[in-house]
């Protein structure tokens, strides 16, 4: 009964959709007051059925309702309750409701947080996103139905849910992701109902910020978790592997990186406007393009779920038309827009073109490196794939003159600035990095000058810079206002969230290369009550016990790490048996510390008593994913600025006016 | 305004000369940097060129996994049903390496039937084929049964 509900719910929403997707338009066209307030509502209930359908789906699972098929193969009557809410987006069907139904959770917020904007804007805002709605809820109804039952023949019990994902980062790193993936479709929103009105100022630009940054913050977020998630469950130690469906989340983020940047010149000074509205739309085609390729399966991929080419046609076919008919839609109203362009080549929108150029190519280079495999094979009929050398060099390439641009391009002024002066008062501190930057490779080298690696003391001194740039801007602002304190003081929020998110760009960068660069791997035959050297530590095989997990059996190894003498942690890695799937999986052992990390996994048992193990010292590894709280507490502070919240206020006060004096 | 236009015109220059120089560095790292795929059939043809990164991809031979007993090193043959080769491994397999499953190897070949691995990648997914595998077993080997998205969903076969 449950799960034909759900399914009923899900028909229902798919017809609000509809309705969404096309009456809101016409009001907007004919300015009909009922059917633009009726998008609101539409909004309001699509968000409710999804959220009834999607609950439905979590109920089947918690009864282990074995008779639905996607339950049947993704849970187990042993699964813990916490893990049987979160195999609901396990795979590919439950995973797709979840999307649609944070899709439905993004239009209600815009319909009720978006009360400033005018009414024609925001129905039509509303009725793109329905819209969007439609594509993916038939989608999941059409092609990928999470409620359909495996009658007549119900199995006693499920297939349980893939062992890898029965595990925090299961529960955490999709939704982040998904509200990022999705979210970008409210500034697409956006920038489609502005071609429509052919209404791109400043104020449209200034709707689509705190949107837009909120999307990227949750997109950061999720990558991050994805990476941490990876670096304990499945990579053995390895936070980043340049794979496919890793670069399709990866590609929205840059795109977005550099879609606010562009906003900021667009709001502040009317700037490239046109150039703006493209990328909002690339953006979210880029989401779309991240979507196709792990629901697809068309790359080999670590998260590929199970490939059915009709999944993988239908979201094509949506890509083309929403790819195709904005960029049409572009074409058409693009050259109403006037920007204005009243700089000159030293100022921040330079500045900000050349931000926006190289994460424009950074973008380019991952996709093309993504996407390559499938050219090749469309006109060779080879099968190839493009290695992590080519995105660590290119991106490099790229990321190198970004972080050395970024403390200048903060500084500089909009419309006109003067560069020697702006060079001048940076030089001392460029280097001072220069020498930072040598000391502290050096140390990390053990104070030796064999395997000097360049680009290990290039990344910490662009990591040094940008944290430099940052520190001297805040001196600079601060030195404008009598004293110090007021000065700090006057830096407004979004200021300050741009500060934020650049000190973790560099706090990421300083993780990545340090990481990259300094990090002791080695694996090793150790026996029991042995103890053996690894390079500096000294890891101690203490105890070695079998042991009953809920839904699986364990061997558990117990290891003492010390370094001269002194006790470091102890580690206790696991090899694991899962009951249901009689799958194995190596849950490695963490000792973290915010300088480094201490790392034990089990490989496979050798003879008698001994095991291959792997220890792993991976300084600042840490940094990586710290860097990214640092941008996602910078996209806070920027979003809760208060010239956005003084709208709010203002609206309020005239909204309670309104209706006292009706 | 023509110090202006100057001005955007050597933007825009700079532009153009910064993509064109981006273009040429991408395309020339791409084609240092591409993997091929090979089906053990083609390595044994003596298609795959000796000492350089590719990847190969077939199904685990039952019986064939050789562990060392004092390292990580293991040794195993994959198969398209048709051919066999040998892949060298010193490092941890993944989880989901079994006899049987189809995987896929990057590495490159020492001899002309043997790749020493740098990197093995077996699915999260039991049900999960690579599709390079897949290909390969068509065009060389019998096919695996069809495998259609909503047949390998089915649990059944497994009660």
């Amino acid at each position: 009964m449950i799960p034909e509900l759900g399914n009923f719910f899900l028909i229902m929403a798919f017809i609000n959709a509809i309705l969404l997707g096309t009456l809101p338009f016409y009001g907007a066209q004919t300015n009909h007051k009922g059917l633009i307030q009726f998008a609101h509502k539409a909004s309001t209930s699509i968000f409710l059925l999804m959220l009834a359908s999607f609950v439905c789906l979590t109920i089947s699972f918690i009864q282990n309702d074995f008779s639905v098929a996607y339950v049947a193969n993704h849970s187990n009557t042993q699964l813990p309750i916490y893990y049987r809410i979160s195999a609901v987006w396990g795979s590919h069907e439950g995973s797709l409701l979840l999307w649609v139904l944070i899709l439905a959770g993004w239009i209600f917020a815009v319909s009720k947080f978006s009360k400033s904007l005018p009414d024609t804007m925001i129905a039509r805002v509303l009725g793109v996103m329905g819209l969007i709605a439609v594509g993916f809820v038939s989608f999941t109804l059409f092609t990928s139905n999470p409620f359909e039952r495996a009658l007549p023949f119900i199995p006693i019990d499920g297939a349980d849910l893939n062992p890898l994902l029965q595990d925090f980062g299961l529960i955490v790193h999709p939704p982040m992701l998904y509200m990022g993936y999705v979210g970008f479709s409210v500034v697409f929103a956006f920038a489609i109902a502005g071609l429509l009105q052919g209404e791109l100022d400043y104020k449209w630009a200034k709707w689509s910020r705190p949107w837009t940054t909120v999307a990227w913050i949750f997109m950061t977020l999720g990558i991050a978790l994805g990476s941490w998630w990876a670096y304990y469950e499945l990579g053995w130690g390895g936070w980043w592997f340049w794979d496919p469906v890793e670069n399709a989340s990866f590609l929205p983020w840059l795109a977005g990186t550099a879609l606010i940047h562009s906003l900021a010149a667009t709001e502040k000074r009317a700037a490239f406007k046109s150039w703006t509205v493209l990328l909002a739309i690339l953006t979210f085609s880029l989401s779309l393009l991240g979507t196709f390729l792990v629901r697809s399966g068309v790359l080999t991929s670590v998260h590929a779920f199970a490939n059915d080419p009709v999944r993988g046609k239908f979201i094509l076919m949506f890509l083309a038309i929403v790819v195709g008919a904005s960029l049409i839609l572009y074409a058409i109203q693009s050259s109403k827009v006037r920007s204005k362009s009243d700089y000159t080549l030293v100022s921040r929108e330079i500045a900000l073109l050349f931000n926006n150029a190289l994460l424009a190519v950074s973008t380019f280079v991952v996709l093309l490196g993504t996407l390559h495999p499938l050219i090749v094979e469309a006109f060779t009929d080879g099968k190839s794939s493009v290695g992590p050398p080519y995105f660590n060099l290119m991106f490099s390439v790229f990321f190198i003159p970004i972080l050395l641009l970024m403390p200048l391009g903060q500084q500089i002024s909009w419309k006109k600035d003067d560069l020697p002066a702006l060079l001048k008062k940076y030089v001392w501190w460029f280097l001072s990095c220069i020498f930072l930057g040598l000391l502290l490779t050096f140390g990390l080298n053990g104070f030796t000058f064999t395997d000097i690696e360049p680009m290990a003391i290039l990344g910490t001194i662009l990591g040094l810079w940008v944290i430099a740039g940052t520190v001297k801007y805040i001196q600079l602002q601060s030195a404008k206002s009598q004293s110090r304190l007021a000065g700090v003081r006057k830096i407004s929020r979004s200021y300050w969230g741009m500060i934020l998110a650049h000190i973790g760009v560099a706090v990421t960068t300083l993780g990545v290369v340090l990481t990259s660069y300094y990090s002791i791997e080695k694996d090793i035959r150790i026996e029991i009550g042995e103890t053996v050297e690894v390079e500096g530590l000294s890891v101690h095989f203490k105890d070695f016990k079998n042991i009953q997990g809920p839904n699986y059996i364990a061997s558990k190894a117990i290891f003492d790490v010390t370094k001269d003498d002194d006790f470091i942690a102890q580690l206790k890695p696991e090899k694991r048996r899962y009951n249901a799937s009689q799958m194995v999986m190596t849950e490695a052992a963490i000792d973290p510390g915010l300088f480094r990390d201490v790392y034990i996994a089990m490989g496979e048992p050798l003879d008698n008593s001994a095991w291959a193990i792997r220890v792993y010292y991976k300084p600042f590894v840490r940094w990586i994913w710290l860097g990214a709280i640092f941008m996602a507490l910078g996209g806070i502070l920027a979003m809760t600025d208060k010239r956005y919240r003084e709208k709010k206020l203002k609206k309020k006060a005239s909204q309670e006016a309104n209706t006292n004096g009706q | 305004m023509k110090a202006h236009r100057r001005n955007k015109l050597i933007a825009i220059l700079a532009g153009l000369a910064l993509l064109s120089g981006a273009v040429a560095l991408i395309l020339f790292a791409l084609n240092e940097n591409i993997n091929h795929f090979y089906a053990p059939t083609e390595v044994k043809e003596g298609k795959a060129p000796l000492n350089k990164t590719i990847r190969v991809g077939g199904l685990v031979v039952p019986g064939s996994i050789e562990r060392s007993t004092e390292s990580l090193y293991v040794e195993f043959k994959i198969t398209d049903n048709q051919s066999q080769m040998i892949i060298s491994f010193d490092n941890i397999l993944p989880d989901l390496f079994k006899e049987g499953q189809g995987v896929i190897a990057e590495g490159q070949l020492v001899e002309p039937n043997k790749l020493v691995a740098s990197k093995v990648l077996a699915k999260h997914d039991e049900t999960y084929m690579p599709p390079e595998v897949e290909a390969s077993l068509q065009k060389y080997g019998h096919p695996m049964q069809p495998r259609d998205g909503d047949e390998s969903k089915q649990p059944s076969d497994k009660y």
